[in-house]
């Protein structure tokens, strides 16, 4: 399935474009997304931390990815 | 009312929103850009945010914040976009009928929304650039 990622920060300026778009096997994990997006973009292996956010919501990664799920890069965050 | 907007914060707004005739106190947080990082000067600041998921986690530290305190009145506002030193970058209200339920609350919504918001800000100082805890000890410095 094809997935449509989200980037935001500094992985934004890593992927260098607003979306990314991800190619995994049915039933992927947000693990197994995350290893795939690792080979694509090694450079996001170089940050603090790396979560997923899956419909608005931090992800687990045990969680199944399904194709109509809006998913995002979250990197370390910095508000207020 | 929860709010990420591109325009300066109206702090009136904020602390007239979380009001309530029922309170003896109103506790307010104003979050400000310090003029410097790392021992240089902070020339601007770029913040960004995943709007719907940062309204959506703010909602959630809020019904948390709520649920430990008997909050009578809440609001919170953070800007996005290019911020100069000196300026409102968020905005937090609660009320509360007593004041350390407000003092506690209020300092409650800042520290989680830092940790857990999806919100990024760029410190763009003299000679470089960095995203702020993004990585370990890496600054961008312009050659």
């Amino acid at each position: 399935m094809k997935c449509t990622v989200q980037a935001f920060g500094i992985t934004r300026e890593i992927a260098g474009s607003k979306e990314v778009v991800v190619e995994l096997p049915e039933g992927s994990t947000v693990s197994d997304f995350k290893t795939v997006l690792f080979s694509q973009f090694p450079r996001l292996s170089t940050l603090t931390s790396l979560f997923i956010a899956v419909n608005q919501a931090y992800a687990e990664d045990s969680q199944v990815l399904k194709t109509e799920d809006e998913i995002a890069l979250i990197p370390p965050v910095a508000g207020g | 009312m929860i709010k990420i907007t591109p325009k300066p914060i109206d702090i009136q707004k904020v602390i007239d929103t979380a009001s309530s005739l029922g309170a003896g106190a109103v506790n307010v947080f104003i979050g400000t850009v310090r003029n410097t990082a790392h021992g240089k000067k902070v020339l601007w600041l770029e913040y960004e945010a995943y709007e719907a998921m940062a309204v959506a986690e703010i909602r959630k530290i809020i019904d948390e914040a709520s649920h430990r305190w008997p909050l009578l009145g809440w609001a919170v506002s953070h800007r996005i976009g290019t911020l100069k030193p000196g300026e409102v970058s968020v905005a937090i209200a609660v009320s509360s009928p007593h004041r350390r339920d407000s003092f506690e609350a209020c300092q409650f919504i800042i520290d989680t929304l830092k940790e857990k918001a999806p919100i990024w800000k760029k410190e763009i100082f003299e000679g470089g650039e960095e995203w702020v805890s993004a990585q370990p000890n890496v600054a961008k410095v312009y050659n």
